[in-house]
């Protein structure tokens, strides 16, 4: 069985990671571990587990600034944004129940190195536009620090872009600080029903270019709405577009209203209201529609331009089989297939080749996630640049080897 | 201000290099002759000057990359510039660097309003992408107050702010994709119209690099729809406490203000004497208050800041009434520079971040450091998200006052890193803060940041000398010493 280190301080974690430096030990490195599924698996002699530096250090909610140790729980964040009427504006999604474990189980570092976001993303930004600053040991078992705990910045350059989204292959993050916000007063959802894919997309990008500040845009074709747990969708027997509002409570009403005579050429119109409507960003953040009985299947995030979305996803349903459904407005195509020993890797990454955009795999067995680039293959001058900046952090490769890419 | 020695081995080479240019950019684009060189000695920040080795201004992405890739095999350096309008001395030449001007790189290449996009060359000015866009009710979201000349791509080399940062975003907050040139030539496209492309954020270290990581050549941007309508409002304050306080109070509601700016008296004082805005002048502190969004959220809002502020001791309130009053509220603030610029010989405009609870203590000490360097000082204030420009007012002329200035401006931005906050929110380290990084940064933190560095330029001919105070080889940076099997495993918990 692989040995566990888990220190209790900074000061330990540099501490293993120079002794893993002498020893040219890789390091698997993680939170609580729930996302072990995401990324390639990873070959390492031992396990760095951070689950003791949790906790949040400081949090003024004046300041809109919040400082927590790297594996502080999701769930703690966010009861202490709620106690204060605030929240993680990026909607980080949770990836629990897509890998058949519970809910509010991943943490702050977690949700930072893979760099996760949710529906909002397209209003507020990702993790990484919320990610202000942090304290780390560089895989050359050095401390070091990037950011602040103010939210405008520009003093040398913006290390917290590189670490968000590195899946801990660069640094050991001790301390994080994020941009917290306050939760809007009022939030509601405006469906269409029936639409097809195209349509149903058109009308996104209509809502997402007006001025009414839509704060997330979905489309489920007709097979996935009605799973939803949220009647008004399950019940509504074909497909769902739905478009949700956030702010003060007039606004909201107002912007409801044009958003539905927005809506209104392009088939029926219905509303959801404060608890169906976060159920339903909920469903659509963490992928709800491909757990449960869709367990076996495989599960691909693919980001194009939203105007290319509906073409995309009827390319992959034609080649692949499968289900999709859209967030982002088109941009973000969840796409859950029968499970095959490539995925169908080649197929997606053919299918997305001229308009623009990635495909990452977020679901399959150890064994296909080391045989398929999970992440989205890079040309050849760029993912030799991205080497560099490994080695720039990590020469000799003890943190998270291979979680990214082969051999990186 | 200390710059790293020029290499007369490629001063001697003036001339050579001049035809390996003009070999590659023909007619006007590589400019020699030193009247037009003086054109650009300086960026924004007007007290440092050097005549650059020679200007070359390309065309093309293909241009650039034949231009760096010669510097690179010939060991020539390369100071990138945009509109030459930043403030920290950014594009601050060096003598023996060519100073590459993508001033030609001016066409916007692509609108894309379904995607909510727009593509455009990196010498585009910022607001140039609006007025692209505006004519169907968009506009681009930053907005420095240099944005009627600062180019995108200068922009992005910065990390641009602007008064609505807050709620919109940063420039990296607002960048897309880019198309970018190394220092050996290599042409790179980092993401796109898709958001969030895996593996690395390149273009999140590229925003805000200062033209250290290489040359960009092809800008995408988010774009937005205009909102539905704007109102501001004034309200005046008996001590700059009471309007950071109001200012929490606000955002604490929940508020966040499309932008919330402050001045202190000094500053209210300066600009209405200049644009007659119709400013309180018994106050201490002025907020501007900006709502914006559909009209009758904007009215909701408006009242219930007016309200909070009532509470937190607003001794002076008025709403804008029209588009007119409300473009008047902002006119003096958008023009505190040059007000102050009126009132002083010379002004220093520093630049730093503190945590807004800090703001009392913060001014406090400013006014103490005010008398002890006998040198006025005006404050505006991005008071959202807590960047602070003081406004140091001196006259190059009297001897010694130059250096007076520089020296009060570097004990505000350490007591900015005193009190929890950064050296720089928008405008740049630069030249100007160069050597207080090490205010801020332990050796091994920028060490760390030039191990980036030598990802992307490991010779150091992009820019050298700007940002980081110390110039280190990126052999040594590299080099390691591991001690195989001599460190003891760590006395930490494991299982």
């Amino acid at each position: 069985m692989t040995e566990i280190l888990k220190p209790d301080t900074a000061d330990q974690v540099l501490d293993a990671v120079k002794w893993a430096v002498s020893e040219a030990t890789p390091l698997d490195v993680r939170g609580t571990g729930t996302k072990a599924g995401f990324g390639r698996p990873v070959q390492a002699g031992r396990v760095l587990d951070l689950s003791n530096l949790a906790g949040i250090t400081e949090y003024d909610p004046g300041e809109l600034v919040l400082t927590a140790g790297p594996a502080t729980p999701m769930a703690e964040i966010e009861q202490a944004l709620a106690e204060a009427n605030q929240e993680l504006a990026f909607e980080p999604m949770d990836l629990g129940a897509l890998y058949g474990n519970g809910a509010g189980a991943g943490t702050l570092g977690g949700v930072i190195a893979a760099n996760l976001s949710g529906p909002r993303r397209i209003k507020a930004g990702a993790a990484r536009d919320h990610f202000l600053g942090f304290q780390a040991v560089s895989g050359r078992g050095e401390v070091f620090k990037s950011g602040g705990k103010v939210m405008k910045n520009v003093t040398g350059f913006d290390l917290s872009k590189l670490m968000a989204g590195s899946f801990g292959t660069l640094a050991v993050m001790t301390q994080v600080s994020v941009k917290v916000l306050p939760r809007p007063e009022k939030t509601r959802t405006v469906l269409l029903m029936g639409a097809d894919d195209t349509h149903a997309v058109a009308a996104l990008c209509d809502a997402l270019g007006s001025s009414h500040e839509v704060a997330g845009a979905a489309h489920l074709p007709a097979s996935v709405a009605q799973r939803s747990a949220v009647g008004y969708v399950s019940g509504a027997g074909t497909a769902v577009t739905a478009v949700r509002v956030e702010g003060p409570g007039p606004s909201v009403e107002h912007r409801c209203k044009s958003l539905r005579d927005l809506f209104a050429p392009f088939g029926a119109v219905e509303e959801l209201h404060s608890h169906n409507s976060a159920a339903f960003w909920r469903e659509i953040r963490d992928a709800a529609p491909f757990t449960g009985d869709w367990q076996d299947h495989q599960v691909w995030r693919v980001s194009v331009p939203p105007t290319a979305g509906p073409i995309v996803g009827q390319h992959l349903r034609a080649r692949l089989g499968g289900e999709v459904y859209y967030d982002w407005g088109g941009g973000l195509i969840w796409f859950a297939l029968d499970a095959r020993s490539d995925a169908g890797a080649a197929d997606i990454r053919r299918v997305i080749r001229d308009c623009g955009g990635h495909a990452t795999l977020v679901r399959a067995t150890a064994d296909v996630r080391q045989a398929v680039a999970v992440f989205q293959p890079q040309p050849g001058p760029l993912a030799d640049l991205s080497k560099r900046v490994k080695e720039a952090f990590d020469p000799e490769g003890i943190l998270n080897p291979g979680r990214m890419t082969a051999g990186v | 201000m200390l710059m790293p020695k020029p290499d007369q081995g490629v001063i001697d080479r003036r001339a050579e290099i001049i035809a390996a240019m003009r070999a590659i950019v023909p007619g006007e684009g590589v400019i020699a002759d030193d009247a037009m060189l003086r054109a650009f000695e300086c960026d924004g920040l007007m007290a440092y000057r050097q005549l650059p080795l020679i200007v070359v201004l390309p065309e093309t992405t293909a241009q650039v990359s034949e231009i760096l890739a010669y510097c690179h095999d010939n060991g020539v350096k390369i100071v990138p510039r945009g509109a030459g309008t930043g403030l920290s001395g950014g594009a601050l030449p060096l003598a023996d660097a060519i100073t590459l001007g993508l001033s030609k790189f001016n066409q916007v290449l692509d609108i894309d309003y379904a995607n909510r996009c727009a593509v455009v060359q990196p010498g585009v000015t910022n607001l140039g992408v609006t007025k692209a866009v505006e004519g169907d009710g968009f506009y681009y979201a930053p907005d420095p107050s240099s944005q009627i000349a600062c180019s995108i791509g200068g922009n992005i080399a910065e990390n641009s702010g602007g008064v609505h940062c807050l709620k919109y975003g940063l420039t990296t907050n607002n960048v897309l994709g880019v198309e970018m040139v190394l220092m050996d030539g290599t042409v790179l496209r980092l993401g796109g119209k898709h958001l969030d492309p895996g593996g690395y954020d390149l273009l999140g270290v590229l925003t805000g690099s200062e033209g250290l990581l290489g040359v960009i050549t092809e800008v995408t941007v988010r774009i937005l729809k205009k909102p539905e309508t704007a109102r501001a409002v004034l309200l005046g304050f008996n001590s700059s406490e009471e309007g950071g306080d109001c200012v929490a109070a606000i955002i604490n509601a929940g508020i966040i203000p499309g932008g919330i700016e402050m001045m202190d008296k000094p500053a209210i004082h300066a600009t209405e004497e200049f644009v007659h805005a119709g400013y309180p002048m018994d106050v201490e502190a002025l907020l501007i208050v900006e709502l914006d969004g559909p009209k009758v959220e904007v009215d909701y809002l408006i009242e219930r800041v007016s309200e909070i502020a009532k509470g937190e001791g607003a001794i002076y309130s008025r709403i804008s009434e029209s588009e007119e009053e409300r473009a008047a509220f902002w006119s003096g603030r958008k023009n505190a520079f040059p007000a102050v610029g009126r009132i002083s010989p010379d002004y220093l405009c520093m630049d730093g971040t503190i945590p807004r609870k800090k703001l009392g203590l913060v001014l406090q000490r400013m006014t103490e450091m005010s008398d002890k360097y006998g040198l006025r000082v005006a404050n505006v204030f991005h008071a959202g998200d807590g960047n602070l420009h003081p406004l140091i007012m001196f006259d190059a002329n009297q001897p010694g006052e130059l250096d007076r200035a520089e020296e009060f401006g570097a004990d505000i931005l350490k007591l900015c890193v005193e009190v929890g906050g950064v050296l720089s929110g928008e405008h740049g380290i630069g030249v100007e803060k160069r050597d207080l990084m090490g205010e801020m940064f332990t050796e091994d933190d920028l060490k760390q940041q030039q191990r980036v560095k030598c990802a992307f330029d490991p010779d150091h001919h992009l820019n050298p000398g700007k940002v980081y105070p110390t110039l280190h080889r990126c052999a040594e940076l590299g080099r390691m010493h591991i001690s195989r099997g001599q460190v003891p495993f760590p006395d930490i918990p494991r299982f």
